[in-house]
């Protein structure tokens, strides 16, 4: 029972079960605001219906988040208690900042939003929604931007008083606008429009395949394509982005990635692959050469380092950020795909009869659901074994006040309290949408009594 | 005593944990008396009482910690992974008790009903007890060693003195709880609410002058302290004028100062603990140069100043439209299609 590989275990099983909702509340979030939007400007009540409709699951997604997401926040303290001694000067102030304005603002408004129909207008009505998209994309910028110090540090300076070595900010904004946040950013973002606009999309797939509420699902057809299509493929511009600065500031990480162990040589891509860690080598795969460098540098023949090139101690454990890698972009890539499709036949005026395309659409809430959680694997696996990169080891992190079987306990109860809540989650989301829109959910106000 | 950043700050999360305690205080209240509402429509407004309000409440505990971990990072630290088993209770406490209100009235079968009621009812009364529990260890003191690491066990935390703290945190948010449910209902309902607001104002005065006498008899640190100021007496004062005030005005009918006088309380709590310990935050009990104090915790002037001008520019805002909001839904509880 060892307390450090339960800590990671534990955090990694917390923060993948939280990530299923946020990015879905921030994806929903900015659908729902384009949907009000559109029934503030056109009358329409179909809109109007979209946005209860929606604001349904968009509740459940939410109290999920919260739920979950206290538990992130206490556990820096909770199991990383010596990373936060180490690093609470500069990491504890985004932290903060994001309880300050982001939480405050999506928690307080979301009130007006879920349960203000018949104490507000249209116009608070729809400003509380635009509020609670803002926070909610908001509270995205400051844990990014402290997770992405983690990855590539600035604006701070190493002090050693007495017992305690630590980070403290020497440039706030220097640490904030860090070499990655802000392209580890608008990823993350891009990331959650996607599965915001796929899970409309699949559930608009579904009653078009029914041939149920073919209005509604048109209508919402189109607003989670016009997402979808744009968020997929500026997922592509700012994952390039991103890999640019993992090239630049974490060599190890992407020479993880691509499997490429050459101490110094040109750098290839895979297609597919198996690492082979003992042998330092990629086994099965379909090569790419000089695809890495090419895209690195422009140069398909420059020299990148390999991970033979740093001790073994320093490396990621390769065979799971390349697979999660590789997971990540081919979903990536045939989220494009799919999504040009199905707006090229939209454009034609012949999506919604093509039922073979529609069973394609049907499921694709899960990939970027799946794309997400792979790519968040890759940085973070691929960030090992450091917890600030080049600063302090995730070993030298932990808790060690805490006994691991007491983490052993708790890594148990959170894995089934989270998978109880999991199938109730999608319980509670299979009903709602087989309900579908309601013929109330046309009017503003709701003034029917009920049991 | 000059007034420093590190002074700011300590005062600045004493406000907001004060303001997580009054205002989820009574969310967590309403929980505790949850069960003991028979009927299904009255659970329903207990629900709704609560429903727009309470996850903006429970935000002000996300800020309080994430402002504890920006400014007093090794408090964070050491208290948080200290009371890791307690932690984790609460955490799951918290987490039942939000998707209990969010599940709980999605089907119509009783069981189903059943089992969320009792998860809301024992998330809140199990979430309030811990916090008081947390709040009695932090006030006695704790084993810490010379790097600030808590030494003891989880059943160390549940000496006499902090479960005192726990069952008497339990008793002011079901008092507190009981006022705004006055507030927000009418027929039986609220005079239902009525009766758990005797029962939970005598639960609290009683519980709370036994915490004040064990403070003052067992822990010499808080008995020095006010032997030596005599003048600070005032505080635990006001607490108890407070504390009496509130069955007064609320036996003259006036429910709503009534629910005003029980916040007061509330404030006035945890400002009596808060000069009781200040500057120190944490007392190591095993020896006091191994206290955490506003200084030796802290992060640096600089980024307690950064920090500073983010709560002033934020802070307002969110007290603003946490003030607007709760006047969009003031008033009793109507149950309609869009409740719970």
């Amino acid at each position: 029972m060892d307390l450090i590989l339960l800590s990671r275990i534990q955090f990694a099983v917390t923060v993948m079960f939280h990530y299923i909702f946020p990015p879905l509340s921030i994806g929903l979030g900015l659908i729902l605001v384009l949907m009000e939007g559109m029934y503030l400007r056109t009358g329409n009540p179909l809109y109007l219906q979209m946005v209860k409709y929606w604001l349904r699951i968009f509740g459940l997604t939410f109290v999920l988040g919260v739920a979950s997401g206290i538990v992130m926040e206490f556990e820096f303290g909770t199991n990383w208690a010596t990373y936060s001694r180490f690093v609470g000067d500069v990491f504890g102030s985004p932290l903060a900042a994001e309880g300050i304005f982001a939480f405050f603002i999506e928690s307080t408004f979301l009130a007006i939003l879920l349960f203000g129909w018949n104490k507000v207008g249209p116009k608070t009505h729809f400003f509380s929604t635009l509020m609670v998209c803002l926070g909610a994309h908001f509270s995205a910028v400051w844990i990014v931007v402290a997770g992405s110090w983690m990855q590539t540090p600035a604006g701070y300076e190493i002090v050693s008083t007495g017992l305690r070595t630590r980070a403290v900010i020497t440039d706030f904004w220097a640490m904030v606008f860090n070499p990655s946040s802000m392209v580890r950013l608008s990823h993350t973002l891009i990331g959650a429009w996607q599965a915001g606009a796929f899970l409309v999309i699949s559930v608009s797939a579904y009653y078009l395949l029914k041939k149920r509420h073919t209005e509604f699902a048109k209508s919402s057809m189109t607003i989670g394509l016009f997402v979808g299509i744009i968020s997929s493929v500026l997922s592509l511009g700012t994952g390039h982005l991103s890999a640019m600065k993992v090239s630049q500031y974490q060599p190890a990480k992407l020479a993880a990635m691509e499997g490429h162990y050459n101490e110094n040589g040109p750098g290839d891509m895979h297609i597919f692959g198996w690492v082979d860690n003992t042998n330092e080598r990629v086994v099965g795969s379909i090569v790419l050469p000089g695809l890495l460098s090419f895209l690195v540098s422009g140069d398909p023949a420059k020299p990148l380092p390999g991970l033979k090139a740093f001790a073994p101690e320093d490396r990621p454990p390769v065979q799971a950020v390349f697979q999660s890698f590789h997971l990540m972009v081919v979903i990536g890539l045939g989220l494009i795909a799919l999504s040009s499709l199905a707006t090229l036949l939209w454009c034609r005026g012949k999506l919604y009869e093509n039922r073979f395309i529609l069973q394609l659409l049907l499921p694709s809430f899960i990939a970027p659901q799946l794309a997400n959680q792979a790519g968040w694997l890759t940085t973070e696996i691929g960030r090992q074994p450091w917890i600030v990169y080049g600063l302090l080891r995730t070993k030298d992190a932990v808790s060690i006040s805490v006994p691991a079987s007491h983490v052993l306990l708790s890594l148990i109860l959170f894995s089934v309290i989270y998978f109880g809540l999991f199938i109730l989650f999608v319980y509670v989301l299979m009903k709602m949408i087989k309900q579908g829109p309601l013929a109330e959910d046309l009017v503003f106000r709701s003034d029917a009594q009920s049991e | 005593m000059e007034l420093d950043l590190n002074t700011v700050w300590f005062v600045i999360v004493l406000a907001l944990l004060a303001g997580y305690a009054i205002l989820d205080g009574f969310d967590l209240g309403v929980g505790a008396w949850h069960l003991f509402a028979r009927k299904d429509e009255d659970r329903r407004v207990l629900l709704n009482s609560i429903g727009p309000v309470w996850d903006g409440n429970q935000v002000w505990l996300v800020t309080g910690g994430g402002a504890l971990f920006a400014a007093f990072p090794e408090v964070y630290a050491t208290v948080f992974s200290g009371f890791y088993l307690a932690f984790m209770v609460v955490l799951f406490a918290l987490i039942f008790r939000a998707v209990s209100i969010k599940f709980r009235s999605k089907e119509t079968w009783p069981a189903w009903r059943s089992f969320w009621d009792t998860a809301f009812c024992i998330s809140s009364i199990v979430a309030s007890i811990i916090f008081g529990v947390a709040l009695g260890n932090i006030i006695r003191g704790i084993p810490l060693d010379d790097r600030f690491e808590y030494l003891g066990t989880f059943f160390d935390l549940l000496n006499p003195f902090s479960v005192l703290v726990g069952i008497t945190t339990l008793a002011l948010f079901m008092m507190h709880g009981a006022l705004f449910l006055v507030l927000k209902t009418d027929g039986d309902l609220q005079q239902q609410a009525r009766n758990w607001s005797r029962y939970g104002i005598i639960f609290f005065i009683s519980s709370y002058t036994l915490t004040v006498i064990s403070a003052f008899l067992f822990l010499p640190h808080i008995a020095s302290r006010y032997m030596e100021n005599p003048p600070a007496l005032i505080f635990p004062g006001i607490t108890f004028v407070l504390a009496f005030c509130v069955p007064y005005i609320f036996h003259r009918g006036k429910s709503g100062a009534a629910f005003v006088a029980s916040c007061a309380t509330i404030l006035s709590t945890l400002l009596f603990f808060a000069v009781s310990m200040f500057p120190n935050i944490v007392n190591s009990s095993l020896d006091p140069l191994n206290s955490l104090n506003i200084y030796n915790s802290a992060s640096t002037k600089k980024t307690l100043g950064t920090m500073l001008t983010i709560a002033i520019i934020g802070m307002p805002l969110a007290l603003a439209y946490t003030v607007y909001v709760y006047r969009v839904f003031r008033g009793k509880i109507k149950l309609d299609s869009i409740s719970y």
